[in-house]
């Protein structure tokens, strides 16, 4: 983007003008989708669906992300494995906090704890 | 009898990644600030799955309206920023300074929007340690307001003192615009998820 030229930037100024007002009205929409008692799974895609979309459009035009130079894509891409990485390991804990059979970090069956829970008077006792 | 050291490419491209040092770098930092919020959202799911029962924001008070006016301000600052730096690129001071000038107005309003809230929630004696909901309401905007904290210091610098860089090098003061706009621009683009996650998601 640095290498954008004068006469250039007169129509880029109109594209902020219409990002601009599509983000307006995509917040409006979302302020309104949420009276519309959508149930809770519905609720959350459509509100975060709305906000993927106005996100979207603030890196694209915005942050000039759809027309940047390669490294930056590389960046943003290692950046989002990362993310899904610490999401999904985030995920997985949870899944095996609820005792769940299913996962990767599921306890397989007849498997001992290495170590016994004691209580502070049990270990003071010892 | 001292040699001023010419910190390279900091208006020009590097040949290797046909970016300017500053931008690469503050790309570098977003991507660790997407770790941080990402962090914190992961934090609002489990939370939210593991509990029993989830408020909806309205439903304990948090005020709609305020956070759609926020949410409204923080999108025309981004509008302004980006304005901002088109104006450099048509070479006019005048108008950055006019568009600059305007971003830092809108921070202000947003944080002095989200210290009215904030009060109105103190008053009623609702804190972090009131629920779980309101504990991750607080870390989250908290960690948000800090940033645009922040990017209002960088933004009043290079509007004040910093814009004599457009006399003696407007190439690198344009770039340094540009950079700070990104970082803007991210912040704007944590409100755009903070907004319906936290005020607008219905509870169960």
């Amino acid at each position: 983007m640095s290498d954008i030229h004068h006469e250039d930037v007169h129509s880029h100024v109109k594209t902020y003008i219409k990002v601009f007002v599509a983000l307006a009205v995509g917040t409006l929409i979302t302020v309104l989708a949420s009276n519309f008692h959508l149930g809770i799974v519905v609720g959350i895609i459509v509100a975060l669906i709305i906000a993927t979309v106005k996100g979207s459009l603030v890196a694209a035009f915005f942050m000039h992300l759809s027309a940047e130079r390669k490294p930056i894509y590389w960046v943003l891409i290692l950046t989002a494995t990362f993310v899904v990485v610490m999401v999904g390991l985030i995920m997985f804990a949870r899944q095996d906090q609820q005792g769940s059979q299913q996962g990767i970090f599921a306890v397989p069956q007849g498997h001992v704890p290495a170590h016994h829970a004691e209580t502070p008077e049990e270990a003071h006792k010892e | 009898m001292s040699t001023a050291i010419e910190i390279p490419y900091n208006s020009t491209e590097r040949p290797d990644t046909g970016l300017y040092n500053a931008k690469l770098g503050v790309w570098l930092f977003l991507a660790s600030e997407v770790m941080l919020f990402g962090a914190l959202f992961s934090t609002y799911v489990l939370l939210r799955t593991g509990a029993d029962t989830w408020e909806n924001g309205a439903q304990i008070g948090l005020s709609i309206p305020l956070a759609t006016i926020n949410t409204l301000v923080l999108i025309i600052s981004s509008v302004t920023m980006v304005m901002s730096w088109a104006s450099l690129k048509m070479k006019s001071l005048g108008r950055y300074k006019f568009y600059m000038g305007l971003t830092i107005l809108c921070g202000v309003v947003f944080l002095i929007i989200k210290g009215f809230e904030y009060a109105h929630k103190f008053e009623n004696g609702i804190w972090p340690s009131t629920s779980t909901f309101m504990a991750i309401y607080f870390t989250m905007t908290g960690l948000h307001g800090l940033h645009v904290i922040g990017g209002l210091l960088v933004n009043s610098y290079l509007w004040g003192p910093g814009s004599k860089m457009w006399q003696t090098d407007p190439e690198r003061f344009t770039n340094r615009i540009e950079v700070a706009g990104l970082y803007w621009h991210f912040v704007d683009l944590v409100w755009i998820f903070l907004f319906p996650t936290l005020y607008l998601l219905p509870g169960k």
